[in-house]
Protein backbone atom coordinates (compact mmCIF):
# COMPACT_ATOMS: atom_id res chain seq x y z
CA UNK A 1 0.00 0.00 0.00
CA UNK A 2 0.95 3.61 -0.19
CA UNK A 3 4.06 4.58 1.68
CA UNK A 4 2.84 7.75 3.37
CA UNK A 5 6.30 8.92 4.40
CA UNK A 6 7.47 8.70 0.81
CA UNK A 7 4.37 10.56 -0.41
CA UNK A 8 5.04 13.38 2.05
CA UNK A 9 8.65 13.53 0.82
CA UNK A 10 7.45 13.89 -2.76
CA UNK A 11 4.93 16.56 -1.75
CA UNK A 12 7.69 18.46 0.07
CA UNK A 13 9.80 18.41 -3.08
CA UNK A 14 6.77 19.58 -5.11
CA UNK A 15 6.03 22.54 -2.87
CA UNK A 16 9.66 23.63 -2.68
CA UNK A 17 9.98 23.41 -6.48
CA UNK A 18 6.88 25.60 -6.88
CA UNK A 19 8.44 28.26 -4.64
CA UNK A 20 11.73 28.08 -6.53
CA UNK A 21 9.77 28.45 -9.79
CA UNK A 22 8.06 31.61 -8.59
CA UNK A 23 11.28 33.11 -7.26
CA UNK A 24 13.61 32.33 -10.12
CA UNK A 25 11.22 33.51 -12.81
CA UNK A 26 9.25 36.42 -11.45
CA UNK A 27 12.03 38.91 -12.23
CA UNK A 28 12.20 38.34 -16.00
CA UNK A 29 11.68 41.53 -18.07
CA UNK A 30 8.93 41.65 -20.75
CA UNK A 31 11.59 41.47 -23.44
CA UNK A 32 12.36 37.91 -22.48
CA UNK A 33 8.83 36.67 -21.85
CA UNK A 34 8.50 34.83 -25.16
CA UNK A 35 11.93 33.16 -24.97
CA UNK A 36 11.23 32.33 -21.33
CA UNK A 37 7.92 30.71 -22.15
CA UNK A 38 9.66 28.75 -24.87
CA UNK A 39 12.49 27.68 -22.54
CA UNK A 40 10.11 26.52 -19.80
CA UNK A 41 8.16 24.75 -22.52
CA UNK A 42 11.34 22.86 -23.43
CA UNK A 43 12.03 22.03 -19.78
CA UNK A 44 8.67 20.31 -19.32
CA UNK A 45 9.88 18.17 -22.20
CA UNK A 46 11.49 16.21 -19.36
CA UNK A 47 8.32 14.17 -19.78
CA UNK A 48 10.46 12.37 -22.37
CA UNK A 49 12.29 10.80 -19.42
CA UNK A 50 8.95 9.51 -18.16
CA UNK A 51 8.09 8.14 -21.60
CA UNK A 52 11.45 6.31 -21.75
CA UNK A 53 10.86 4.74 -18.32
CA UNK A 54 7.37 3.57 -19.31
CA UNK A 55 8.58 2.15 -22.62
CA UNK A 56 11.45 0.30 -20.95
CA UNK A 57 9.09 -1.12 -18.30
CA UNK A 58 6.79 -2.30 -21.08
CA UNK A 59 9.62 -4.12 -22.84
CA UNK A 60 10.77 -5.90 -19.68
CA UNK A 61 7.53 -7.92 -19.59
CA UNK A 62 5.00 -9.34 -22.03
CA UNK A 63 3.33 -6.51 -23.89
CA UNK A 64 0.89 -5.94 -26.74
CA UNK A 65 1.78 -4.27 -30.00
CA UNK A 66 -0.85 -1.58 -29.47
CA UNK A 67 0.68 -0.52 -26.15
CA UNK A 68 4.15 -0.49 -27.72
CA UNK A 69 2.90 1.89 -30.38
CA UNK A 70 1.37 4.19 -27.77
CA UNK A 71 4.59 4.15 -25.71
CA UNK A 72 6.77 4.94 -28.72
CA UNK A 73 4.32 7.70 -29.67
CA UNK A 74 4.78 9.14 -26.16
CA UNK A 75 8.58 9.04 -26.62
CA UNK A 76 8.22 10.74 -30.02
CA UNK A 77 5.97 13.52 -28.69
CA UNK A 78 8.28 14.02 -25.70
CA UNK A 79 11.27 14.27 -28.03
CA UNK A 80 9.45 16.83 -30.21
CA UNK A 81 8.77 18.84 -27.05
CA UNK A 82 12.41 18.74 -25.88
CA UNK A 83 14.32 19.17 -29.13
CA UNK A 84 11.83 21.51 -30.82
CA UNK A 85 11.42 23.56 -27.65
CA UNK A 86 15.14 24.13 -27.15
CA UNK A 87 15.74 24.74 -30.87
CA UNK A 88 13.04 27.42 -31.06
CA UNK A 89 14.32 29.06 -27.87
CA UNK A 90 17.85 29.05 -29.24
CA UNK A 91 16.62 30.71 -32.44
CA UNK A 92 14.77 33.40 -30.51
CA UNK A 93 17.79 34.09 -28.32
CA UNK A 94 20.09 34.19 -31.35
CA UNK A 95 18.48 37.57 -31.94
CA UNK A 96 19.84 38.86 -28.66
CA UNK A 97 23.45 38.15 -29.49
CA UNK A 98 25.45 41.34 -29.60
CA UNK A 99 27.02 41.25 -33.02
CA UNK A 100 30.69 42.22 -33.05
CA UNK A 101 31.05 45.25 -35.28
CA UNK A 102 34.13 45.74 -37.49
CA UNK A 103 36.95 47.31 -35.54
CA UNK B 1 25.34 3.15 -9.89
CA UNK B 2 21.90 4.22 -8.75
CA UNK B 3 23.45 6.89 -6.53
CA UNK B 4 25.42 8.24 -9.50
CA UNK B 5 22.20 8.58 -11.51
CA UNK B 6 20.40 10.30 -8.65
CA UNK B 7 23.34 12.67 -8.53
CA UNK B 8 23.02 13.24 -12.29
CA UNK B 9 19.37 14.21 -11.70
CA UNK B 10 20.49 16.69 -9.06
CA UNK B 11 23.00 18.24 -11.46
CA UNK B 12 20.36 18.43 -14.21
CA UNK B 13 17.82 20.09 -11.91
CA UNK B 14 20.41 22.60 -10.72
CA UNK B 15 21.24 23.42 -14.34
CA UNK B 16 17.55 23.96 -15.14
CA UNK B 17 17.09 26.34 -12.21
CA UNK B 18 20.33 28.22 -12.83
CA UNK B 19 19.53 28.34 -16.56
CA UNK B 20 16.14 29.91 -15.85
CA UNK B 21 17.90 32.39 -13.57
CA UNK B 22 20.24 33.34 -16.42
CA UNK B 23 17.20 33.87 -18.67
CA UNK B 24 16.37 36.89 -16.49
CA UNK B 25 18.69 39.13 -18.47
CA UNK B 26 19.23 39.54 -22.22
CA UNK B 27 22.99 39.46 -21.71
CA UNK B 28 23.02 35.97 -20.17
CA UNK B 29 19.86 34.49 -21.68
CA UNK B 30 21.62 32.43 -24.33
CA UNK B 31 23.93 30.89 -21.77
CA UNK B 32 20.86 30.12 -19.66
CA UNK B 33 19.26 28.17 -22.47
CA UNK B 34 22.52 26.31 -23.17
CA UNK B 35 22.79 25.32 -19.50
CA UNK B 36 19.22 24.04 -19.55
CA UNK B 37 20.04 22.01 -22.68
CA UNK B 38 23.07 20.46 -20.97
CA UNK B 39 20.86 19.68 -17.97
CA UNK B 40 18.35 17.95 -20.24
CA UNK B 41 21.10 15.88 -21.88
CA UNK B 42 22.42 14.77 -18.48
CA UNK B 43 18.92 13.89 -17.26
CA UNK B 44 18.07 11.89 -20.37
CA UNK B 45 21.36 9.95 -20.41
CA UNK B 46 20.80 9.21 -16.71
CA UNK B 47 17.32 7.85 -17.42
CA UNK B 48 18.50 5.64 -20.28
CA UNK B 49 21.27 4.20 -18.08
CA UNK B 50 18.77 3.68 -15.25
CA UNK B 51 16.41 1.70 -17.47
CA UNK B 52 19.35 -0.42 -18.64
CA UNK B 53 18.47 0.69 -22.18
CA UNK B 54 15.71 -1.95 -22.23
CA UNK B 55 13.68 -1.66 -25.42
CA UNK B 56 16.29 0.69 -26.83
CA UNK B 57 15.42 0.24 -30.51
CA UNK B 58 11.90 1.51 -29.84
CA UNK B 59 13.13 4.34 -27.61
CA UNK B 60 15.83 5.35 -30.07
CA UNK B 61 13.37 5.34 -32.96
CA UNK B 62 10.94 7.56 -31.04
CA UNK B 63 13.67 10.00 -30.03
CA UNK B 64 15.12 10.13 -33.54
CA UNK B 65 11.76 10.87 -35.16
CA UNK B 66 10.82 13.43 -32.51
CA UNK B 67 14.19 15.16 -32.58
CA UNK B 68 14.15 15.36 -36.38
CA UNK B 69 10.60 16.74 -36.55
CA UNK B 70 11.16 19.20 -33.69
CA UNK B 71 14.51 20.56 -34.85
CA UNK B 72 13.51 20.66 -38.51
CA UNK B 73 10.29 22.58 -37.79
CA UNK B 74 12.10 24.95 -35.42
CA UNK B 75 14.72 25.73 -38.06
CA UNK B 76 12.21 26.24 -40.86
CA UNK B 77 9.59 28.30 -39.05
CA UNK B 78 9.44 32.04 -39.69
CA UNK B 79 10.09 34.34 -36.72
CA UNK B 80 6.48 35.52 -36.98
CA UNK B 81 5.18 31.99 -36.49
CA UNK B 82 7.12 31.38 -33.25
CA UNK B 83 4.06 31.67 -30.97
CA UNK B 84 2.20 28.86 -32.70
CA UNK B 85 5.34 26.70 -32.69
CA UNK B 86 5.52 27.10 -28.92
CA UNK B 87 1.85 26.07 -28.81
CA UNK B 88 2.56 23.00 -30.92
CA UNK B 89 5.57 21.83 -28.89
CA UNK B 90 3.61 22.42 -25.73
CA UNK B 91 0.80 20.28 -27.13
CA UNK B 92 3.32 17.51 -27.84
CA UNK B 93 4.36 17.55 -24.17
CA UNK B 94 0.74 17.36 -23.02
CA UNK B 95 0.08 14.53 -25.47
CA UNK B 96 3.08 12.60 -24.13
CA UNK B 97 1.74 12.91 -20.57
CA UNK B 98 -1.70 11.62 -21.62
CA UNK B 99 -0.13 8.71 -23.54
CA UNK B 100 2.08 7.77 -20.59
CA UNK B 101 -1.02 7.63 -18.38
CA UNK B 102 -2.80 5.50 -20.97
CA UNK B 103 0.09 3.02 -21.27
CA UNK B 104 0.43 2.88 -17.48
CA UNK B 105 -3.27 2.15 -17.07
CA UNK B 106 -3.36 -0.63 -19.64
CA UNK B 107 -0.02 -2.15 -18.57
CA UNK B 108 -0.63 -2.08 -14.81
CA UNK B 109 -4.36 -2.47 -14.43
CA UNK B 110 -6.33 -2.62 -17.66
CA UNK B 111 -9.34 -2.36 -15.41
CA UNK B 112 -8.61 -5.73 -13.75
CA UNK B 113 -6.18 -4.89 -10.93
CA UNK B 114 -6.39 -2.19 -8.28
CA UNK B 115 -3.75 0.52 -8.51
CA UNK B 116 -1.91 2.12 -5.62
CA UNK B 117 -4.10 5.08 -4.51
CA UNK B 118 -1.39 7.65 -5.27
CA UNK B 119 -0.89 6.14 -8.72
CA UNK B 120 -4.65 6.06 -9.37
CA UNK B 121 -5.16 9.71 -8.47
CA UNK B 122 -2.09 10.99 -10.30
CA UNK B 123 -2.78 8.80 -13.33
CA UNK B 124 -6.32 10.17 -13.74
CA UNK B 125 -5.28 13.79 -13.14
CA UNK B 126 -2.26 13.72 -15.45
CA UNK B 127 -4.33 12.04 -18.18
CA UNK B 128 -7.00 14.73 -17.94
CA UNK B 129 -4.71 17.76 -17.81
CA UNK B 130 -2.33 16.36 -20.43
CA UNK B 131 -5.18 15.67 -22.85
CA UNK B 132 -6.71 19.15 -22.31
CA UNK B 133 -3.32 20.73 -22.93
CA UNK B 134 -2.76 18.64 -26.07
CA UNK B 135 -6.12 19.38 -27.69
CA UNK B 136 -6.19 23.03 -26.57
CA UNK B 137 -2.69 23.65 -27.95
CA UNK B 138 -3.62 22.17 -31.32
CA UNK B 139 -6.64 24.50 -31.55
CA UNK B 140 -4.47 27.48 -30.50
CA UNK B 141 -1.99 26.51 -33.23
CA UNK B 142 -4.74 26.22 -35.87
CA UNK B 143 -6.14 29.62 -34.86
CA UNK B 144 -2.79 31.43 -34.95
CA UNK B 145 -1.77 29.70 -38.18
CA UNK B 146 -5.12 30.90 -39.55
CA UNK B 147 -6.03 27.40 -40.69
CA UNK B 148 -9.25 28.08 -38.83
CA UNK B 149 -10.80 31.42 -37.93
CA UNK B 150 -9.04 33.45 -35.26
CA UNK B 151 -12.41 34.82 -34.18
CA UNK B 152 -14.20 33.46 -31.16
CA UNK B 153 -16.38 30.49 -32.09
CA UNK B 154 -19.60 30.70 -30.14
CA UNK B 155 -22.94 28.94 -30.26
CA UNK B 156 -26.04 28.94 -28.10
CA UNK B 157 -25.77 26.86 -24.96
CA UNK B 158 -21.97 26.85 -25.11
CA UNK B 159 -21.49 27.31 -21.38
CA UNK B 160 -23.97 24.51 -20.69
CA UNK B 161 -22.14 22.14 -23.06
CA UNK B 162 -18.78 22.96 -21.45
CA UNK B 163 -20.25 22.46 -17.99
CA UNK B 164 -21.68 19.11 -19.06
CA UNK B 165 -18.30 17.92 -20.39
CA UNK B 166 -16.58 19.12 -17.23
CA UNK B 167 -19.13 17.27 -15.13
CA UNK B 168 -18.64 14.10 -17.18
CA UNK B 169 -14.87 14.35 -16.62
CA UNK B 170 -15.36 14.83 -12.89
CA UNK B 171 -17.75 11.86 -12.77
CA UNK B 172 -15.47 9.53 -14.75
CA UNK B 173 -12.39 10.60 -12.77
CA UNK B 174 -14.31 10.05 -9.52
CA UNK B 175 -15.30 6.58 -10.70
CA UNK B 176 -11.69 5.79 -11.66
CA UNK B 177 -10.25 6.92 -8.35
CA UNK B 178 -12.99 5.37 -6.21
CA UNK B 179 -12.41 1.96 -7.82
CA UNK B 180 -8.61 2.43 -7.96
CA UNK B 181 -8.78 1.79 -11.68
CA UNK B 182 -10.89 -1.37 -11.48
CA UNK B 183 -13.52 -0.46 -14.05
CA UNK B 184 -14.41 -1.36 -17.64
CA UNK B 185 -11.59 -0.03 -19.84
CA UNK B 186 -14.03 2.12 -21.80
CA UNK B 187 -14.44 4.21 -18.63
CA UNK B 188 -10.80 5.27 -18.93
CA UNK B 189 -11.01 5.74 -22.70
CA UNK B 190 -14.08 7.91 -22.27
CA UNK B 191 -12.23 10.00 -19.68
CA UNK B 192 -9.43 10.71 -22.19
CA UNK B 193 -11.93 11.53 -24.95
CA UNK B 194 -13.91 13.87 -22.69
CA UNK B 195 -10.69 15.67 -21.67
CA UNK B 196 -9.63 16.07 -25.32
CA UNK B 197 -13.09 17.45 -26.08
CA UNK B 198 -12.85 19.92 -23.20
CA UNK B 199 -9.47 21.13 -24.52
CA UNK B 200 -11.05 21.88 -27.90
CA UNK B 201 -14.20 23.47 -26.45
CA UNK B 202 -12.22 25.60 -24.03
CA UNK B 203 -10.01 27.26 -26.66
CA UNK B 204 -12.64 27.58 -29.44
CA UNK B 205 -14.52 30.56 -27.97
CA UNK B 206 -11.32 32.49 -27.23
CA UNK B 207 -10.39 35.13 -29.80
CA UNK B 208 -6.97 35.54 -31.37
CA UNK B 209 -6.18 38.63 -29.29
CA UNK B 210 -6.29 36.57 -26.13
CA UNK B 211 -4.29 33.66 -27.59
CA UNK B 212 -0.96 34.58 -25.89
CA UNK B 213 -2.66 34.25 -22.51
CA UNK B 214 -4.08 30.89 -23.53
CA UNK B 215 -0.75 29.51 -24.76
CA UNK B 216 0.89 30.62 -21.54
CA UNK B 217 -1.88 28.98 -19.54
CA UNK B 218 -1.59 25.74 -21.52
CA UNK B 219 2.18 25.79 -21.01
CA UNK B 220 1.50 26.00 -17.31
CA UNK B 221 -1.04 23.14 -17.60
CA UNK B 222 1.50 20.89 -19.25
CA UNK B 223 3.97 21.71 -16.47
CA UNK B 224 1.40 20.74 -13.86
CA UNK B 225 0.54 17.53 -15.72
CA UNK B 226 4.24 16.60 -15.88
CA UNK B 227 4.57 17.21 -12.13
CA UNK B 228 1.57 14.95 -11.48
CA UNK B 229 3.02 12.32 -13.83
CA UNK B 230 6.06 12.49 -11.55
CA UNK B 231 3.89 11.12 -8.72
CA UNK B 232 2.53 8.43 -11.04
CA UNK B 233 6.06 7.31 -12.01
CA UNK B 234 7.67 8.12 -8.64
CA UNK B 235 10.14 10.54 -10.22
CA UNK B 236 11.36 13.64 -8.36
CA UNK B 237 12.93 14.79 -11.62
CA UNK B 238 9.51 15.09 -13.28
CA UNK B 239 7.92 16.58 -10.16
CA UNK B 240 10.52 19.34 -9.88
CA UNK B 241 10.67 20.24 -13.57
CA UNK B 242 6.88 20.17 -13.91
CA UNK B 243 6.42 22.34 -10.83
CA UNK B 244 9.01 24.85 -12.06
CA UNK B 245 7.16 25.23 -15.35
CA UNK B 246 3.74 25.24 -13.72
CA UNK B 247 4.85 28.12 -11.47
CA UNK B 248 6.44 30.12 -14.29
CA UNK B 249 3.51 29.60 -16.64
CA UNK B 250 1.15 30.87 -13.95
CA UNK B 251 3.24 34.00 -13.41
CA UNK B 252 3.38 34.73 -17.13
CA UNK B 253 -0.35 34.15 -17.54
CA UNK B 254 -1.20 36.50 -14.70
CA UNK B 255 1.24 39.13 -15.98
CA UNK B 256 -0.35 39.02 -19.42
CA UNK B 257 -3.92 39.21 -18.17
CA UNK B 258 -2.91 42.13 -15.99
CA UNK B 259 -1.35 43.94 -18.96
CA UNK B 260 -4.66 43.60 -20.79
CA UNK B 261 -6.62 44.51 -17.68
CA UNK B 262 -8.80 41.48 -18.30
CA UNK B 263 -9.39 39.10 -15.42
CA UNK B 264 -8.42 35.59 -16.43
CA UNK B 265 -12.02 34.47 -16.05
CA UNK B 266 -13.06 37.00 -18.74
CA UNK B 267 -10.40 35.74 -21.10
CA UNK B 268 -11.51 32.17 -20.63
CA UNK B 269 -15.25 32.58 -20.51
CA UNK B 270 -15.95 35.93 -22.15
CA UNK B 271 -15.67 35.32 -25.96
CA UNK B 272 -13.77 38.50 -26.84
CA UNK B 273 -15.45 40.83 -29.34
CA UNK B 274 -18.17 38.36 -30.20
CA UNK B 275 -21.13 40.61 -29.50
CA UNK B 276 -20.31 44.12 -28.26
CA UNK B 277 -17.55 44.68 -30.78
CA UNK B 278 -19.78 44.06 -33.75
CA UNK B 279 -22.30 46.62 -32.52
CA UNK B 280 -19.63 49.28 -32.14
CA UNK B 281 -18.40 48.53 -35.62
CA UNK B 282 -21.77 48.76 -37.31
CA UNK B 283 -23.03 51.85 -35.50
CA UNK B 284 -20.16 54.09 -36.61
CA UNK B 285 -20.89 54.09 -40.33
CA UNK B 286 -18.01 54.67 -42.75
CA UNK B 287 -15.05 56.16 -40.92
CA UNK B 288 -13.79 59.61 -41.87
CA UNK B 289 -10.10 59.07 -42.46
CA UNK B 290 -7.26 60.97 -44.07
CA UNK B 291 -4.90 59.12 -46.36
CA UNK B 292 -1.40 60.45 -46.96
CA UNK B 293 1.69 59.77 -49.10
CA UNK B 294 5.16 58.51 -48.21
CA UNK B 295 6.75 61.81 -49.27
CA UNK B 296 4.56 63.85 -46.91
CA UNK B 297 5.30 61.53 -44.01
CA UNK B 298 9.03 61.57 -44.81
CA UNK B 299 9.12 65.35 -44.44
CA UNK B 300 7.18 65.16 -41.21
CA UNK B 301 9.62 62.58 -39.82
CA UNK B 302 12.83 64.18 -41.05
CA UNK B 303 12.09 67.53 -39.43
CA UNK B 304 10.78 66.13 -36.18
CA UNK B 305 12.85 66.18 -33.03
CA UNK B 306 11.30 63.09 -31.46
CA UNK B 307 9.64 60.20 -33.25
CA UNK B 308 8.14 57.17 -31.52
CA UNK B 309 7.69 53.95 -33.49
CA UNK B 310 4.79 51.77 -32.37
CA UNK B 311 5.25 48.32 -33.89
CA UNK B 312 2.54 45.67 -33.93
CA UNK B 313 1.60 42.43 -35.59
CA UNK B 314 1.59 44.11 -39.03
CA UNK B 315 5.33 44.68 -38.70
CA UNK B 316 5.86 41.04 -37.81
CA UNK B 317 3.76 39.75 -40.71
CA UNK B 318 5.55 41.97 -43.22
CA UNK B 319 8.98 41.06 -41.72
CA UNK B 320 9.57 44.81 -41.67
CA UNK B 321 11.89 44.96 -38.63
CA UNK B 322 15.07 45.46 -40.70
CA UNK B 323 13.37 48.15 -42.78
CA UNK B 324 12.21 49.85 -39.60
CA UNK B 325 15.77 49.85 -38.27
CA UNK B 326 17.01 51.30 -41.59
CA UNK B 327 14.45 54.11 -41.34
CA UNK B 328 15.47 54.78 -37.74
CA UNK B 329 19.14 54.96 -38.81
CA UNK B 330 18.29 57.53 -41.50
CA UNK B 331 16.33 59.63 -39.02
CA UNK B 332 19.04 59.43 -36.36
CA UNK B 333 21.57 60.55 -38.94
CA UNK B 334 19.49 63.70 -39.22
CA UNK B 335 19.48 64.18 -35.46
CA UNK B 336 15.96 62.87 -34.82
CA UNK B 337 15.49 61.05 -31.53
CA UNK B 338 13.90 57.67 -32.25
CA UNK B 339 12.16 55.56 -29.61
CA UNK B 340 10.12 52.38 -29.82
CA UNK B 341 7.00 51.94 -27.72
CA UNK B 342 6.23 48.29 -27.03
CA UNK B 343 2.83 47.35 -25.70
CA UNK B 344 2.98 44.23 -23.52
CA UNK B 345 0.67 42.33 -25.86
CA UNK B 346 1.73 43.88 -29.19
CA UNK B 347 2.09 41.14 -31.77
CA UNK B 348 0.82 37.87 -30.49
CA UNK B 349 3.09 37.15 -27.56
CA UNK B 350 4.64 39.34 -24.89
CA UNK B 351 8.14 40.16 -26.04
CA UNK B 352 7.29 39.29 -29.67
CA UNK B 353 8.20 42.79 -30.87
CA UNK B 354 11.35 42.88 -28.75
CA UNK B 355 12.59 39.67 -30.32
CA UNK B 356 11.99 40.94 -33.85
CA UNK B 357 13.57 44.35 -33.19
CA UNK B 358 16.53 42.75 -31.45
CA UNK B 359 16.99 40.67 -34.60
CA UNK B 360 17.32 43.96 -36.49
CA UNK B 361 19.92 45.19 -33.95
CA UNK B 362 17.76 47.88 -32.37
CA UNK B 363 19.50 48.90 -29.11
CA UNK B 364 17.66 47.79 -25.93
CA UNK B 365 17.63 51.28 -24.46
CA UNK B 366 15.43 52.55 -27.30
CA UNK B 367 12.74 49.99 -26.53
CA UNK B 368 10.29 51.41 -24.03
CA UNK B 369 7.58 49.39 -22.37
CA UNK B 370 4.15 50.88 -21.89
CA UNK B 371 4.75 52.64 -18.55
CA UNK B 372 7.87 54.37 -19.86
CA UNK B 373 6.50 55.10 -23.34
CA UNK B 374 3.23 56.80 -22.43
CA UNK B 375 4.80 59.88 -20.78
CA UNK B 376 6.88 60.34 -23.95
CA UNK B 377 3.94 60.68 -26.37
CA UNK B 378 2.80 64.22 -25.41
CA UNK B 379 6.27 65.56 -26.29
CA UNK B 380 6.66 63.49 -29.47
CA UNK B 381 6.27 65.12 -32.85
CA UNK B 382 5.25 61.95 -34.62
CA UNK B 383 3.96 58.59 -33.48
CA UNK B 384 4.50 56.16 -36.33
CA UNK B 385 2.19 53.20 -35.85
CA UNK B 386 3.54 50.23 -37.82
CA UNK B 387 0.86 47.59 -38.08
CA UNK B 388 -0.42 47.94 -34.52
CA UNK B 389 -4.13 48.39 -34.00
CA UNK B 390 -5.99 47.30 -30.87
CA UNK B 391 -3.15 48.32 -28.53
CA UNK B 392 -3.50 51.94 -29.73
CA UNK B 393 -7.30 52.08 -29.66
CA UNK B 394 -8.44 55.05 -27.55
CA UNK B 395 -11.86 53.44 -27.23
CA UNK B 396 -10.26 51.32 -24.50
CA UNK B 397 -10.09 54.51 -22.39
CA UNK B 398 -13.43 56.08 -23.19
CA UNK B 399 -16.06 53.77 -24.65
CA UNK B 400 -17.44 51.70 -21.80
CA UNK B 401 -19.33 49.43 -24.20
CA UNK B 402 -16.18 48.49 -26.11
CA UNK B 403 -14.99 44.93 -25.58
CA UNK B 404 -11.49 46.21 -24.89
CA UNK B 405 -12.67 48.90 -22.46
CA UNK B 406 -10.23 49.19 -19.57
CA UNK B 407 -7.28 47.62 -21.39
CA UNK B 408 -4.23 49.87 -20.92
CA UNK B 409 -3.16 51.25 -24.30
CA UNK B 410 -0.30 53.23 -25.77
CA UNK B 411 -1.38 56.89 -25.82
CA UNK B 412 -0.34 57.49 -29.43
CA UNK B 413 -3.18 59.98 -29.90
CA UNK B 414 -1.37 62.36 -27.50
CA UNK B 415 1.47 62.83 -29.99
CA UNK B 416 1.37 65.95 -32.21
CA UNK B 417 0.96 63.79 -35.30
CA UNK B 418 0.00 60.18 -35.72
CA UNK B 419 0.82 58.26 -38.86
CA UNK B 420 -0.66 54.80 -39.17
CA UNK B 421 0.88 52.30 -41.57
CA UNK B 422 -1.78 49.75 -42.35
CA UNK B 423 -2.64 47.32 -45.10
CA UNK B 424 -6.32 48.22 -45.24
CA UNK B 425 -9.13 49.46 -43.04
CA UNK B 426 -9.72 45.94 -41.79
CA UNK B 427 -10.19 45.87 -38.06
CA UNK B 428 -7.60 44.37 -35.74
CA UNK B 429 -7.49 41.03 -34.02
CA UNK B 430 -10.18 41.96 -31.54
CA UNK B 431 -12.50 42.72 -34.48
CA UNK B 432 -13.39 46.25 -33.43
CA UNK B 433 -13.08 49.65 -35.08
CA UNK B 434 -10.37 52.08 -34.01
CA UNK B 435 -11.52 55.72 -33.53
CA UNK B 436 -7.83 56.73 -33.56
CA UNK B 437 -8.00 56.74 -37.36
CA UNK B 438 -10.66 59.46 -37.37
CA UNK B 439 -8.76 61.93 -35.19
CA UNK B 440 -7.74 65.19 -36.90
CA UNK B 441 -4.03 64.64 -36.12
CA UNK B 442 -4.03 61.13 -37.62
CA UNK B 443 -3.19 60.26 -41.19
CA UNK B 444 -3.09 56.86 -42.80
CA UNK B 445 -0.46 55.42 -45.09
CA UNK B 446 -1.90 52.31 -46.70
CA UNK B 447 0.19 49.39 -47.90
CA UNK B 448 2.33 46.51 -46.73
CA UNK B 449 4.32 47.63 -43.69
CA UNK B 450 7.70 46.69 -45.19
CA UNK B 451 6.99 48.36 -48.53
CA UNK B 452 5.73 51.53 -46.81
CA UNK B 453 8.71 51.76 -44.46
CA UNK B 454 11.14 51.20 -47.35
CA UNK B 455 9.40 53.98 -49.27
CA UNK B 456 9.70 56.26 -46.25
CA UNK B 457 13.41 55.47 -45.89
CA UNK B 458 14.02 56.25 -49.55
CA UNK B 459 12.03 59.47 -49.29
CA UNK B 460 13.93 60.61 -46.18
CA UNK B 461 17.24 59.82 -47.88
CA UNK B 462 16.21 61.88 -50.91
CA UNK B 463 15.41 64.99 -48.83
Amino acid sequence: MTDVTHLVELLTVLVLAIFVGFEVISKVPTTLHTPLMSATNAIHGIVLAGAIVVTAALFSEAHSAALTILAVAAVTLGAINVFGGFAVTQRMLQMFRRREGPK
Amino acid sequence: MSVAIDFADLVAISLFIYGLHELNSPATARRGNTLAMIGMLIALVGIIVRTGAVGWPAVAAGIAIGAFVGIYAAAKVKMTAMPQMVALYNGAGGGAVALIATVEFYAKSGGAFALDPVVAVSLALSAIIGAISFAGSIIAFLKLQEVMTGRPVTYPGQQAVNAAVLLAIAGLAGWFVATLGVLPAWGFDLLIIAALLLGVLFVLPIGGADMPVVISLLNSFTGVSVAIAGFELDSTLLIICGALVGASGTILTVAMSRAMNRPLTNVLFGAFGATGGMEVASSGGPQQIRSTSADDVAVMLAYASKVIFVPGYGMAVAQAQHSVKALADQLEKRGVKVLYAIHPVAGRMPGHMNVLLAEANVPYNQLLDMEDANPEFPTADVALVIGANDVTNPAARTVASSPIYGMPILDVDKAANVVVLKRSMRSGFAGIENPLYELPNTSMLFGDAKASVDELTAAVKAL
